[in-house]
């Protein structure tokens, strides 16, 4: 195990507790959740609010379709080398109504995956540097 | 219901990796489609262009790069960018010249020169642009496909080989077309023998990056008329709408969909293919033929839903009883599509076109569809652009 500190690959986007959660937002005069939290205008037409406030979203949810990266992806994505192949969830949030992409932890191979499995949101290793490992949300198949 | 306008010349450069300057392409198929149409270069009034982002500044001012380089003559020029919908916006825009009657006949135009491999964002760190956000996560182009396909299987009983059946329908249309790269009859075991990519997704089960070039003359039916043109083929409708919030459907370059707590979801590509039959006063009934987006295998089905060829989930019996091949009740992508050209991002949409004006005027031998009057387009593209054209004779 690296001594080195594990820092968020994407600053400010989720939670780096023990039961991490990925940090959206939600407009103060219509509800509408967003992720990635960063929005400046509701992109709802029926509402012409400026105001948001930061939410942790559900840290659970279902998964609406899922595949994996079997060839390395083009950059910005960093590798490790050799080179891993991951797979990868859409998952459906039930409170926010809304879908979520992301990686599925390592180790877990497309074939131990289905459409409507319930599956958890934990933080895992997305590349490291010399100072730092990158850490990033990935789903995980819920226990 | 908008009115028509006419369709007076078609032509293309064939898809391929040539590796040239993509102004080459692109005078190479106006040239085609000037004579097609019989009309001079000088007569043109508008040059109404498809940008390309991967050739530089002169990609960026398409119109005006192909109308210098057929020479300057004076013509109002504009250009549109849309992703895969550029050249659509492009045809859009010569449709409010000609209708308004700030001219009568106009060049649209498409071409690129594309990189090798995956598409990718442009460089540095930009962790505001989603497209650099999901790049930076290991998600591609392809995982997007394939998200949807699995979809289709976990939903309705879709299977890797139903998918397989569109490329070996789609490589078999491509046998005879002079303007598609890849000519080569491929087997339902062939593509589930290739590399898997992005699962379900095999290597041939997603298309390539091409270049290509598309160009096409149109005018008002009354210079159509006046030139001589008997029964031209028309176009009935153009549709570029954008979606309608709250998205139902996670697109490319999205890292997630908009939430749905405060407004119903609604899917993007029904909604262009809606748009486009008000437009021409018809329906799915109406259709004889269509080119849509395979980007992958799997997304062909997704489109026979969307634009109503048949119910949600039902797709896959099409495919299976031949319906979509050339000979069948909607013969889809007669040209080869995507399977067969690799994507050529602005000439793309033009192509689709082209390819059905053939097919209306009868001339697409070896892929000709019988009694073709009324024809169809669909694509679709990053954010938020995509677009539906129909043609009718």
């Amino acid at each position: 195990m690296s001594a080195k500190p594990q820092v968020p690959a994407l600053e400010g986007w989720f939670t780096m507790d023990a039961k991490p959660q990925l940090l959206g937002s939600r407009c103060v005069k219509c509800g509408t959740f967003f992720f990635p939290k960063k929005i400046h205008f509701c992109k709802n037409p029926a509402c012409d609010s400026e105001t948001f406030e930061e939410v942790p979203l559900s840290r659970t949810g279902k998964i609406w379709s899922y595949t994996n990266a079997c060839y390395k992806p083009p950059e910005p994505f960093i590798a490790a080398e050799p080179y891993e192949p991951f797979s990868i969830a859409a998952v459906e949030l039930d409170a926010e109504q809304m879908i979520v992409l992301g990686q599925v932890i390592g180790g877990v191979d497309v074939s131990e995956l289905a459409v409507g499995m319930p599956v958890e949101l934990v933080l895992e290793p997305l590349f490291e540097d010399d100072e730092s490992i990158k850490m990033t949300w990935k789903w995980k198949p819920a226990a | 219901m908008t009115q028509e306008i006419a369709i007076l010349g078609v032509g293309m450069h064939p898809w391929g990796k040539w590796g040239r300057n993509f102004v080459e392409y692109g005078v190479h198929a106006a040239r085609a489609a000037l004579k097609d149409a019989g009309v001079p270069w000088q007569d043109i009034q508008f040059v109404s262009g498809a940008a390309t982002m991967r050739c530089g500044y002169p990609g960026y001012v398409a119109g005006a790069t192909f109308a210098q380089a057929l020479g300057w003559q004076g013509a109002q020029v504009a250009t549109s960018y849309a992703a895969c919908a550029s050249g659509s916006q492009a045809l859009a825009a010569a449709r409010s010249k000609i209708l308004s009657g700030e001219c009568e006949v106009a060049l649209v135009i498409g071409a690129d020169t594309t990189p090798k491999g995956f598409l990718a964002p442009a460089k540095g760190e930009r962790p505001d642009d989603p497209d650099w956000v999901r790049f930076r996560l290991g998600i591609t182009n392809p995982s997007y496909f394939a998200l949807y396909a699995r979809r289709r299987m976990g939903l309705y009983g879709d299977t890797s080989e139903d998918f397989a059946l569109i490329k070996e329908k789609n490589s078999a249309n491509g046998l005879n077309n002079p303007y598609a790269r890849y000519k080569k009859a491929f087997t339902v075991a062939d593509v589930m023998g290739s590399a898997m990519v992005a699962d379900p997704l095999h290597l041939m089960d997603i298309c390539a990056t091409s270049d290509g070039g598309a160009a096409i003359i149109v005018s008002s039916l009354d210079y159509a008329k006046r030139i001589g043109k008997k029964n031209p083929v028309r176009i009935a409708a153009i549709s570029t709408v954008t979606p309608t919030f709250s998205s139902e459907v996670v697109e490319m370059p999205d890292i997630a969909t908009d939430s749905s707590v405060a407004a119903d979801s609604h899917r993007f590509r029904p909604a262009l293919a809606k748009k486009a039959y008000e437009e021409a006063g018809i329906g799915p009934d109406d259709i004889n033929v269509a080119e849509v987006y395979d980007l992958s295998t799997a997304l062909e089905l997704d489109w026979y839903e969307d634009l109503g060829f048949c119910e949600r989930g039902e797709a896959k019996n099409l495919v299976r009883r031949g319906e979509t091949k050339i000979g069948g009740r909607l013969p889809v992508n007669p040209s080869g599509g995507l399977a067969c050209f690799g994507e050529a991002v602005p000439a793309q949409a033009l192509a689709q076109v082209c390819e059905l004006t053939w097919q209306l005027r009868n001339e697409a031998e070896g892929r000709q569809v019988a009694n073709a009057n009324i024809g169809m387009t669909a694509n679709q593209g990053l954010f938020g652009h995509g677009s539906c054209v129909i043609v009718k004779r």
